[in-house]
């Protein structure tokens, strides 16, 4: 008996010590690494002809990038057993948020110098920027209700509903991406068959919903 | 300041390499006499407009203008012509007339364009995709290549069609556009002393990724008008199908003028970001050149004939 709890307590701790003391500083690192790379690339005119499109394109793709991956955790936990890896969902997200905030501020001031009329209608008028900025007040939302504090005052299947968001912002996202390019829609399609990929493992069992919400909260 | 501020004169962009000759010859197409002239001024023609005149316009530099195109036949990305245009083969060069015309046949490129006066002109360069350049061209008049073909009383449009050849254009080897690619003007649109057949830019020969030997400039149009490596006029009566048309007839028209206030139906044409610059600029009626080309079109509804 003693031996079986040893077992069930090291275990996991040893697996969640190595997401915490390991995984967790990489993604801290990995999150601000684009963002680096960026700024010296501005700063050395090593971007290209154009750089405010660039970053623009830049910061958009990789918060798509993260927010999918953080979306593949839960499939992964189940392809792999590492159920650690759930707890890489939430720093993910919100490095996903964070480069969403960077694009979009890349979009009001590159193109259209803050002027907030022209970005209303804009919004209204096109639908790529009226989902890509769906998009974005979701992940929003989903950022400001994050902390384990509005997870106790949510309550956690509220919390849970609303979290499932993700997936509709990143629908979204691919529609802003393939909406929005002129003739090769290679990279969206490529974000569209990742997303539909994990949309489908996510229906695909259907049983496992409740042990899930549990295991999350 | 010695020159005279005129409202008529919409283009002040200036180089060093071409600021002479290029803008004599500019002011002289656009009609507009000077009433004094500097011959070594760096400051050129301005425009008594304000919705430009916090901006100076300067010519986009050369390493940007030859590194950031769009040249599908050597991939869609805005760097691969440069890449791979390299592999292109601009002579010997013949370009084939046909049509509507009096005389029809392959013509080598020299022979084309012997002792037709050569033009320098400083033009803006407007994309669909709402990003700008100035560009100094060189080249000919295209309606003086026009008047030496003779086209017939029948010919009311050229068509003009760009080399095929995917052995040396890599973007023709898989999806893309339909090849090859064709574009095409009324004739009083090629016959306007603004169109040009370019064989340069900045004083030099044209580089492969800008569209060498010959490509066409039209500067109150979309880029997309201007087709590059072009191989064959056609002179005909029908307007031509043209290839960007036919891919996206809801996006792109045959005109497609430069026009702020008809947007490209996912995004807005009113405002143009010059390649290099973080913020963008407001975009001008038919590109900044509606005193010369605007009567072109009286009476049309160009939202319909975008």
């Amino acid at each position: 008996m003693r031996g079986w709890i040893c077992a069930e307590t090291i275990e996991p701790v040893t697996l969640h010590g190595i997401i915490g003391r390991v995984v967790r500083p990489l993604i801290v690192v990995g999150g601000i690494l684009p963002a680096v790379v960026l700024v010296i690339r501005l700063l050395t005119g090593t971007l290209g002809a154009d750089p405010a499109e660039d970053l623009e394109h830049s910061t958009g793709l990789t918060a798509l990038i993260l927010l999918l991956s953080s979306l593949a955790m839960t499939p992964l936990k189940r392809l792999t057993g590492l159920t650690a890896l759930v707890r890489l969902r939430k720093p993910l997200g919100l490095w996903a948020f964070a480069y969403a905030v960077l694009h979009l501020s890349c979009y009001l001031v590159f193109d259209q110098s803050l002027l907030w009329g022209e970005i209303g209608r804009d919004i209204v008028k096109r639908p790529y920027i009226t989902v890509g900025f769906a998009a974005f007040l979701i992940l929003l939302t989903l950022a400001i209700t994050s902390p384990a504090a509005m997870i106790r005052k949510l309550g956690g299947q509220r919390w849970q509903r609303l979290h499932r968001l993700a997936y509709v912002a990143a629908v979204l996202a691919v529609l802003h991406f393939l909406w929005l390019v002129k003739l090769d829609i290679t990279e969206p399609a490529i974000a569209g068959m990742v997303l539909i990929g994990l949309l489908a493992l996510r229906i695909e069992r259907p049983g496992t919903g409740k042990a899930e919400r549990d295991e999350v909260v | 300041m010695l020159i005279r501020r005129n409202a008529e004169i919409p283009a002040r962009e200036i180089t060093p390499e071409s600021l002479y000759l290029g803008r004599r010859e500019w002011l002289t197409a656009a009609g507009v006499t000077l009433s004094a002239l500097a011959p070594l001024s760096l400051v050129g023609c301005r425009k008594a407009d304000a919705v430009e005149s916090a901006q100076e316009e300067k010519p986009t530099p050369f390493d940007v203008a030859t590194s950031y195109n769009n040249y599908y036949e050597f991939g869609i990305g805005k760097e691969d012509p440069k890449e791979y245009a390299g592999a292109l083969t601009t002579s010997p060069w013949s370009v084939e007339v046909v049509g509507e015309v009096a005389k029809p046949g392959f013509v080598p490129i020299e022979t084309l364009l012997k002792g037709l006066p050569t033009v320098e002109r400083i033009y803006r360069h407007r994309c669909v995709e709402a990003w700008s350049m100035v560009i100094p061209w060189n080249g000919i008049m295209l309606k003086d290549l026009i008047a030496r073909l003779e086209p017939n009383s029948n010919a009311r449009f050229v068509e003009f069609t760009t080399l095929n050849r995917p052995k040396e254009m890599i973007g023709q080897r898989g999806r893309g556009l339909p090849w090859p690619y064709v574009e095409a003007l009324r004739l009083d649109e090629a016959m306007h002393p603004l169109t040009m057949l370019a064989t340069g830019i900045y004083g030099r020969s044209l580089p492969n990724q800008n569209g060498a030997p010959l490509r066409l400039v039209v500067p109150w149009k979309y880029g997309f008008k201007g087709g590059k490596a072009i191989v064959k006029i056609r002179f005909t009566s029908e307007m031509p199908s043209t290839t960007w048309n036919r891919v996206l007839p809801g996006e792109y028209g045959f005109y497609a003028n430069v026009n702020p206030e008809v947007d490209h139906p996912r995004w807005s044409q009113a405002r143009e970001r010059r390649v290099g610059d973080f913020l963008k600029r407001p975009t001008l009626m038919f590109n900044g050149y509606a005193d010369q080309v605007a009567s072109l079109y009286a009476g049309m509804d160009l939202r319909r004939n975008y």
